[in-house]
């Protein structure tokens, strides 16, 4: 039997930077879904259009429940974001080239100031993980003063979803660099992992084997969703063992 | 035929006359005092009214609302996650079905020298460019910043920026932008000679204005020989561009990795679903052409309707098999997301839309074109007709939003309530009414030279006691 780390795999399989996440430890608390909002300059959409189907997040906790009532069962909490796929279905179908791959970081870049709001990515991700900002949301006066300045902020009629933090990944290598060695596993991580108060989310390098979470990533535990449509996605969920 | 004395050959042939434009010929300058006069009547109050009111909801519910939903963003519309398509695309897929019923008529029968498409070519193929005119508009309602629409054009840049080639939305520019263009020039070939007519009987701005259009055509034997070599030649390259036109925009969504759209038959089933829709509404345009116009009706006549029944008959015949494969297809690959999508579709909110969309689509015409005398009447027809575009539209209704509201993430599902996108829907159907009444003030709606051409070619021939038409052959 072949054990997973001795498999040799393409680039794209692996991915460069991934993530694991435990769904067992999982609370559904949404610091995670906050602590992006605040990293990423995500624009809040308001009640209305949020009840109607446009909340923008990058990151969302699904939940679902088994069975029919009264014998009702929940299942475990659910966070789902970009996968970061290494074979993108969004790729392909934006005519523009705003929605592209990046061959050094392995991940789905989104060139915000190229998109000119087709949506056919977001139509044709299977993960339905992109938001289109469908309006041009307000942000009231003390809101205006916790924008990331590291993040740009998108204007109406374009496309944006989860970028794995690239500003934090780009501020880590630029640190190692000055000081002349490589980014070290948990120097840094993404604003949803570092607001997880169970853990549940870990980020880092998949492609070295001693990093955590290529470990937690190896152990052949998890699952990779929709993984049959041949997506090659770096997110690896684990629930209930 | 007891009833029918054998030996009455000439009331047979006054009955043939009556019956067939072909065989009841006038002089060709007598046709084209008709024409002109069709052309040149003094509008009735009647138009101008409808003329207003068509021009104010273009004005309103077309470049009003457009200003509103560039200004305001995409959130007046109905789209949403993950509803990201409505129906700014499913008007889009709408429109160029409408368009293709032109390219059939008048080249496909063109080719096929079907007799009874001379007088209504051009009807139908100004039909492909004011409908292709709308599927324009709509695509780029649809877009969430329009101003950068270029963008998806092949043009030079200093960042030398191409458009991506893998996306079916880039295919879909170039095939859309072929079809309009060579559409056009479809269009305006024949129409030289009928310009050229007119510019010899009319004064005035008029005289200048088809001056310029006949771009100094004289009707000389080599003139002639140009224009027919011309338009043989884009009538057999148009057939090509209308094919690959639908099955592009078919792959839109068939190229698309989701439950249900993922379908490789998707191409001729779009194209079939075209001509379906296509035809009723040249049904319908030939109709109100036929009754609003004057002259018209000596040029079009009942064949002409029972024609079209025909086509719309074997069209719907084949629609109901290209869907029925479709969904059974799809039905039988035993994926979940699809089986719950097809069930979404008929036991969904949006049930009624489905069953109305079989009624009118395929038992309504079933019933009602087998019938000769049904289908020669305008007014059925035309019921027929807009029933059949009704249905196709809430086809692509069915197949755009309504299929997009069920993904491989149920937490995601849900159903789509259009907005500003319905005003402006009419919008586009007020603005394809309007351009077509203004094409009929503005150009000649019958080619008279084609109609004279069949003209003709047939002939009553005599063999013993019995009379037949024979048609010569042209070229």
């Amino acid at each position: 039997m072949i054990r997973p780390d001795e498999v040799k795999m393409s680039v794209e399989e692996t991915g460069k930077w991934g993530m694991t996440i435990n769904q067992d430890v999982c609370t559904g608390c949404q610091a995670c879904v906050a602590a992006c909002a605040m990293e990423n300059n995500i624009s809040f959409v308001g009640e209305e259009d949020s009840g109607y189907g446009r909340s923008m997040h990058w990151i969302r906790i699904e939940r679902f429940w088994e069975g029919e009532y009264p014998d009702v069962r929940m299942t475990p909490q659910q966070p789902m974001m970009c996968q970061q796929c290494g074979h993108a279905t969004c790729e392909p179908v934006c005519p523009a080239f705003a929605t592209v791959h990046s061959q050094a970081e392995q991940l789905n870049l989104q060139v915000y100031n190229r998109c000119v709001g087709t949506r056919y990515c977001a139509n044709n991700c299977p993960y339905q993980v992109r938001a289109f900002n469908w309006r041009d949301y307000q942000r009231p006066e003390p809101l205006s003063n916790q924008l990331n300045p590291d993040v740009t902020v998108r204007r109406m009629g374009v496309m944006e979803k989860c970028t794995f933090c690239i500003q934090r990944i780009h501020r880590a290598q630029d640190t190692a660099k000055s000081e002349g060695r490589e980014v070290m596993d948990g120097e840094f991580t993404t604003a949803c992992a570092q607001a997880c108060p169970a853990d549940a989310i870990v980020f880092g390098r998949v492609d070295k084997p001693e990093t955590l979470v290529a470990q937690i990533t190896n152990n052949g535990r998890g699952t990779k969703h929709l993984a049959e449509l041949g997506t090659l996605p770096h997110v690896t969920y684990f629930k209930e063992g | 035929m007891a009833d029918k004395k054998p030996h009455d050959e000439h009331s047979h042939e006054e009955e043939m006359r009556k019956k067939h434009l072909m065989l009841d010929p006038l002089p060709r300058g007598k046709m084209n005092e008709m024409v002109m006069e069709a052309m040149l009547e003094k509008p009735t109050w009647k138009f101008w009214v409808v003329f207003l009111v068509l021009s104010f909801i273009v004005a309103y519910c077309l470049f009003y609302k457009w200003y509103v939903l560039i200004t305001k963003g995409q959130g007046e519309a109905g789209v949403m996650r993950p509803d990201y398509w409505g129906i700014f695309l499913v008007n889009t897929v709408f429109w160029i079905g409408i368009s293709h019923a032109g390219t059939f008529i008048s080249a496909i029968l063109r080719v096929f020298k079907a007799e009874f498409r001379r007088p209504f070519t051009r009807i139908a193929e100004l039909m492909t460019t004011f409908g292709l005119v709308q599927a324009g508009f709509s695509v780029l309602m649809h877009m969430g910043r329009t101003w950068l629409f270029y963008w998806l054009i092949p043009y030079p840049n200093q960042r030398m920026l191409w458009p991506n080639l893998h996306s079916p939305l880039t295919w879909d520019l170039l095939a859309i932008t072929t079809y309009l263009l060579s559409s056009t020039m479809y269009l305006f070939l024949p129409l030289i000679p009928d310009v050229a007519m007119a510019r010899d009987r009319s004064t005035g701005w008029r005289k200048k204005f088809y001056r310029v259009l006949a771009l100094g055509f004289r009707g000389t034997e080599g003139e002639w020989r140009h224009l027919h070599n011309a338009m043989n030649i884009f009538a057999f390259a148009i057939i090509p561009v209308m094919f690959s036109v639908h099955t592009i925009v078919s792959w839109d969504f068939a190229a698309a990795t989701r439950p249900g759209w993922s379908s490789t038959i998707y191409g001729p089933y779009f194209i079939v679903g075209a001509l379906h829709s296509g035809m009723g509404a040249a049904a319908v345009v030939l109709a109100v052409v036929q009754g609003t116009m004057k002259n018209m009706k000596y040029f079009v006549r009942g064949e002409h309707f029972d024609a079209i029944g025909k086509l719309m008959l074997i069209i719907s015949m084949s629609w109901a098999y290209f869907y029925f494969n479709d969904y059974i297809v799809q039905w039988y690959g035993g994926d979940k997301w699809t089986r719950i999508m097809l069930h979404f579709h008929e036991a969904g909110p949006l049930g009624w839309m489905w069953f109305t969309m079989l009624i009118v689509n395929i038992a309504i015409p079933w019933a009602v074109l087998w019938n000769a005398k049904w289908r020669s009447n305008p007014w059925i027809i035309s019921v027929v007709g807009i029933g059949i575009n009704v249905g196709m539209w809430f086809e692509r209704y069915l197949i755009v939003p309504v299929s997009v509201a069920i993904n491989r993430m149920p937490f995601t599902w849900r159903l789509y309530q259009p907005g500003i996108e319905v005003p402006m829907g009419i919008g586009t159907l007020a603005l394809f009414i309007l351009l077509y009444m203004m094409a009929s003030k503005l150009i000649p709606f019958i080619p008279v030279w084609e109609v004279q051409e069949g003209q003709l070619a047939h002939e009553f021939k005599k063999f013993g006691r019995e009379t037949v038409v024979s048609v010569s052959e042209l070229e």
